[in-house]
C-alpha cells in the first residue's frame, strides 16, 4: 500500500439517534490519505450528523472510529483535532465579534497563557501563504463577506494540525467562481496528503471534484463508488431512491401588465444598516421574477419592503397604478400581496400554536370567516384548513397540533397553502425548497408555477441557481443592495454570467472590457 | 473646592460595593449566564460576613464566609440554568427573593450588634498626594481590592486565553465546543466565580461600611449594579466608573441631608434610583448599536451541544 491510499480514518457502525429516530444507523466509512471524498445525501440524511460524531461534536450511540488504524473515542472536539481531524461546519463556527486570529486559537491548549499576539498572527500569514488562503488576521470576522470566514475557518482547522479535514456543504454560500477557488485549495491539500471530506448535495461539484463518492440516505449507507464508476443520473437516482421527475418551467415568457413596481428603492437592515441601496423593478403579471444572489446581500430586506413589512429610506412603490408608499402591510395583503419569507418559524408560522390556528392569522378578515367581523368562526375556519391540508398534501396527524412538530417540507406547504388559498395576485417567495427533500422540492415548485399560471406575478429569491433557472422567466441579480442587471431571457444569460453578477459583476461589464 | 474632597472620597467607599457585585455580574453575563439574584447574594453575603466577622472575631473570616456563599448560591443557578436549562430570569429572580427573604429571617438577633470592622489603611506616600490622596489613597485594603480588580479583569479579558474562552463562551458556546473546550464548564466556572464577588460585595456592607447587620441593608444596590452592566457595556473599566459615580450620588444624597438642606430627606434618598432610571433610559435611547455590539450574544441562551440548531 502507498502511502497516498494509506487509510486515514475509518468509521463502523455508526449509530446515533435523534428524539428517537435514527439519523445514522449502522454507517461505515473510510477516508485515505490524498483523496476529496464526497458524502452524498438529501437534506436530513444524515451526512452532517456523521461528520459532527467523527469531529467528536456528538457522541454515537454505537459504533468506533479508528484513525491510523487505532481505535478511538472521542468525548469531546478536542480529543479529535488532537488526533488531526478538522471540521469546517456548514455555519462555519466562528465568533463574529472576536478577531481572525482569535478564533484561531480558541481552544489551542498549547498557547501561553497570555496570548503571544505577534507570533500567533505570524504563523497564520505563513499558513494563509502556504494554501493561498489570504485572509487579514487583524480583521473581525463580521467585517469579513461569506468567502473570506469560510477560509478562516478551513485556516482554522490546519492551524490546528488538522490532516483530515471535513467540509460541510462548503459551496451554499459560494459564487461558482469562488466556489472554483475553493476546489483547487482542496485539490492542492489533497496531493499534500491530506484527507479531505466533502459533503454535498449538488452532483455538479460531486462529479467534478471527488475521488470516491459514498451516498446516504435515510441514515444508511447506499454505496461507495470511484468517480468516473458512476453517472450523475445514477447518483440522483441512488441518492433519492427513485426516479427524479424535474419542474421545469416549460415555456418561459414574458409578463403582460405591471402590478408592482418598485422605483429607487433604499431599505435598512435590522441592525439599520444600508441593504438595498437604490433598486428598481416591476412585477409583472403571469410571470416569475427570479432574483438570485449570494445569501445576505439584501434578498430578505427587498422582499419585506416589497410587501410593505419593512419601511422605505427612499424609493416609491406603485401597487397596480396606485402609489403605495408607506402604507401599512395590510393595504398590500388586501391588495393580493402575499409573502412566504424563508424564516419559517420565526416569521412565517407560529410555533406553538394549531395549523387553524396559523391559518387564522392570515385570513381572519374574511368575512365568511367571522360572525359580525369579530367573532372568529373556527367550524368553518377548520374545514377550510383540513381543505387546504389535503389539496398541498401537508402530512400532519391532525389540524389541532402545534405547528412547530411539523418537518420542514411540511411547515413550507401549510405556509404556501396558507398564502395560495388567498389566491394572491402577487406572490413573493424567499428560499422556497430551502432544506427541503426532492419530492417536497418538486411539488413546491410546481405550486409556484401554477400561480403563475393563473396570473399571479411571483418573485422567487434564491441562493440555488438551478432552481432560479428552473422556474424563472426573467432573472435578476443582486449584489450588496444593487441590482446587477436583469435579464429577461436566463437561459441565454447561463450560469457563468450569472455567477459573476453575483460577485458584483454589473451586466453587460465582464463583456465590456475589451470592446471599449 | 476643596469640600468636594470628603465627598468623593465617600464616593469611592461607598461604590466600592456596587462595584464588586458590578464586576461579579460581568463576569456571568459576559460568559453567557444572567444572573438577576445579585440582590438576593449581596444580602446573604452582608449576613453571612458579618455573622463570621463576630462569631470568629476576625472580619477576614466574615469576609471568605461571604464569598463562598455567593458561590455557592451562583452556583445553584449554574446548576439550574447551565445544566438544567431552566429560565435564567425565573432562575434569577427567584434568588434574589429567596435572598432577601431568608437573609432577613437569620439575621433577626444580629440587628444591633456593631463589630470593629477593617481599619483604614493609607497608602504611604500616595496618601499625602494632594486630591487623589485623600480621594483614592486613604481608604481601608478591599477599596485597593477594587481598583486591582478592575483593571485585572480589563486585562485579563482581553489579553489572555483564558479572557478568550470566556468572552467565546459568552459569545457562541457551539463555537467554543467545537473548538475542543467546554462551553458548560466556562459557564459554571464564571457563574460561581461572579457570585463570589458578589457576596464579597455585600460583605463589604456589612462588615466594612456600615460595621452593623440590617435587613434589606443593601437598599437595591444589587439592582442598580445589574444596571450598571449594561450602562458599561459589560467593559470593567466603564462599569468601574459607574459604580463609583452612584457611589458619589448616594454619599451626596447623604450629604445634603446632613447639611440641613430644605429638600425632604425622602426626595433625597430617591435619589440613587431615580438616577437608576435616567441611565437606563439613555442607555435605551441610544440602544441600537452600542448596547448590540456590547451585549454578550449568547447572554441568557441556555445551550446543550447536542441540540440541533436549525
Amino acid at each position: 500500500m502507498t502511502e497516498a491510499e494509506r487509510t486515514l480514518v475509518s468509521m463502523r457502525g455508526i449509530v446515533k439517534s435523534f428524539l428517537g429516530v435514527r439519523a445514522n444507523d449502522d454507517v461505515a466509512f473510510d477516508l485515505r490519505a490524498g483523496e476529496i471524498h464526497t458524502l452524498l445525501g438529501e437534506n436530513g440524511a444524515g451526512k452532517s450528523t456523521l461528520m459532527n460524531v467523527l469531529c467528536g461534536l456528538y457522541t454515537p450511540e454505537a459504533g468506533c472510529i479508528f484513525v491510523d488504524g487505532k481505535e478511538h473515542f472521542f468525548r469531546s472536539p478536542s480529543d479529535a483535532i488532537a488526533v488531526g481531524i478538522g471540521m469546517v461546519h456548514q455555519h462555519f463556527l466562528l465568533v463574529p465579534v472576536l478577531t481572525v486570529w482569535e478564533n484561531m486559537i480558541l481552544g489551542d491548549r498549547a498557547i501561553p497563557s497570555v496570548i503571544p499576539r505577534k507570533k500567533v498572527c505570524r504563523r497564520i500569514e505563513e499558513l494563509s501563504t502556504q494554501y493561498g488562503l489570504a485572509v487579514d488576521p487583524e480583521a473581525r470576522i463580521w467585517q469579513l463577506s461569506v468567502g473570506e470566514q469560510q477560509r478562516v475557518a478551513i485556516l482554522r482547522a490546519l492551524y490546528r494540525g488538522a490532516r483530515t479535514l471535513i467540509l460541510d456543504e462548503p459551496t451554499a454560500v459560494l459564487t461558482p467562481q469562488e466556489a472554483r477557488a475553493l476546489f483547487s485549495t482542496l485539490r492542492r491539500m489533497a496531493e499534500e496528503g491530506h484527507g479531505v471530506v466533502f459533503i454535498s448535495h449538488k452532483l455538479d461539484e460531486v462529479m467534478a471534484l471527488s475521488s470516491r463518492v459514498t451516498i446516504l440516505r435515510k441514515g444508511r449507507v447506499v454505496g461507495t463508488w470511484r468517480a468516473g464508476e458512476i453517472s450523475k443520473a445514477a447518483l440522483a437516482e441512488q441518492m433519492v431512491g427513485y426516479q427524479v421527475p424535474r419542474s421545469e418551467n416549460p415555456s418561459p415568457r414574458g409578463g403582460e401588465e405591471t402590478l408592482l413596481e418598485g422605483r429607487g428603492l433604499v431599505v435598512q437592515s435590522d441592525r439599520h444598516l444600508p441593504a438595498v441601496r437604490g433598486i428598481s423593478l416591476e412585477l409583472r403579471r403571469g410571470e416569475i421574477l427570479g432574483l438570485a444572489g449570494v445569501a445576505g446581500n439584501g434578498q430578505r430586506e427587498l422582499c419585506e419592503a416589497l410587501v410593505g413589512l419593512r419601511p422605505l429610506e427612499a424609493g416609491e412603490l406603485t401597487l397596480r397604478g396606485r402609489r403605495v408608499t408607506g402604507a401599512p402591510p395590510r393595504i398590500f395583503q388586501r391588495q393580493g400581496v402575499s409573502y412566504v419569507p424563508a424564516d419559517r418559524m420565526g416569521m412565517g408560522l407560529v410555533g406553538n400554536m394549531n395549523l387553524r390556528e396559523n391559518v387564522a392569522l392570515r385570513h381572519y378578515w374574511r368575512e365568511e370567516f367571522s360572525r359580525w367581523k369579530e367573532i372568529l368562526r373556527w367550524d368553518v375556519l377548520g374545514a377550510f384548513t383540513e381543505e387546504l391540508v389535503r389539496r398541498f398534501r401537508v402530512q400532519t396527524l391532525s389540524c389541532d397540533v402545534a405547528v412547530r412538530t411539523l418537518s420542514g417540507g411540511n411547515l413550507q406547504k401549510l405556509m404556501l397553502a396558507r398564502e395560495l388559498g388567498l389566491l394572491p395576485s402577487i406572490l413573493v417567495v424567499q428560499e422556497p425548497t430551502w432544506g427541503l427533500d426532492v419530492g417536497a422540492t418538486q411539488y413546491v415548485r410546481d405550486q409556484i408555477l401554477e400561480a403563475r399560471n393563473r396570473g399571479a406575478a411571483v418573485l422567487l429569491a434564491s441562493e440555488d441557481l438551478e432552481e432560479i433557472f428552473a422556474l424563472s422567466d426573467r432573472v435578476a441579480v443582486i449584489h450588496q443592495g444593487r441590482l446587477m442587471g436583469v435579464s429577461d431571457n436566463p437561459r441565454d444569460l447561463g450560469e457563468e454570467r450569472v455567477g459573476l453578477m453575483m460577485a458584483g459583476t454589473p451586466l453587460g461589464a465582464e463583456r465590456g472590457e475589451g470592446h471599449a | 473646592m476643596e469640600y468636594l474632597i470628603p465627598i468623593m472620597a465617600a464616593a469611592v467607599r461607598s461604590g466600592t460595593p456596587i462595584l464588586f457585585a458590578t464586576l461579579g455580574e460581568l463576569l456571568t453575563e459576559r460568559v453567557g449566564v444572567m444572573n438577576l439574584g445579585l440582590e438576593g447574594i449581596m444580602l446573604m453575603g452582608s449576613l453571612s460576613g458579618f455573622w463570621g466577622a463576630l462569631v470568629f472575631s476576625n472580619p477576614w473570616a466574615g469576609i471568605a464566609l461571604a464569598v463562598l456563599v455567593g458561590m455557592a448560591l451562583s452556583a445553584l443557578h449554574a446548576v439550574l440554568c447551565v445544566s438544567l436549562g431552566a429560565n435564567q430570569v425565573v432562575s434569577g429572580l427567584a434568588l434574589a427573593m429567596f435572598g432577601t427573604g431568608t437573609s432577613a429571617l437569620l439575621g433577626k438577633n444580629l440587628v444591633g450588634v456593631t463589630i470593629p470592622g477593617l481599619p483604614a489603611a493609607p497608602l504611604p506616600g500616595l496618601a499625602e498626594l494632594p486630591w487623589v490622596g485623600p480621594i483614592l489613597f486613604s481608604h481601608d485594603v478591599l477599596v485597593y481590592g477594587g481598583f486591582i480588580l478592575t483593571a485585572f479583569l480589563a486585562w485579563f479579558l482581553y489579553f489572555t486565553r483564558g479572557g478568550l474562552n470566556l468572552r467565546a463562551a459568552g459569545e457562541a458556546p457551539r463555537v467554543v465546543d467545537a473548538a475542543g473546550l467546554s462551553a458548560v464548564r466556562l459557564r459554571y466556572l464564571y457563574t460561581i466565580l461572579g457570585g463570589g464577588l458578589v457576596g464579597l460585595g455585600g460583605a463589604y456592607m456589612s462588615v466594612v461600611y456600615t460595621k452593623m447587620w440590617a435587613e434589606m441593608m443593601t437598599a437595591g444596590r444589587g439592582w442598580i449594579a445589574l444596571a450598571l452592566v449594561i450602562f458599561g457595556l459589560w467593559h470593567p473599566v466603564r462599569s468601574a466608573l459607574g459604580a463609583y459615580f452612584f457611589g458619589g450620588v448616594g454619599a451626596l444624597q447623604l450629604r445634603m441631608q446632613a447639611g440641613g438642606t430644605t429638600v425632604p430627606a425622602p426626595l433625597l434618598m430617591m435619589l440613587p434610583y431615580v438616577m437608576t432610571i435616567a441611565v437606563l433610559f439613555v442607555i435605551a435611547v441610544r440602544k441600537g448599536y452600542a448596547v448590540s455590539l456590547g451585549a454578550p450574544r449568547s447572554l441568557g441562551v441556555p445551550y446543550h451541544r447536542e441540540e440541533r440548531d436549525g
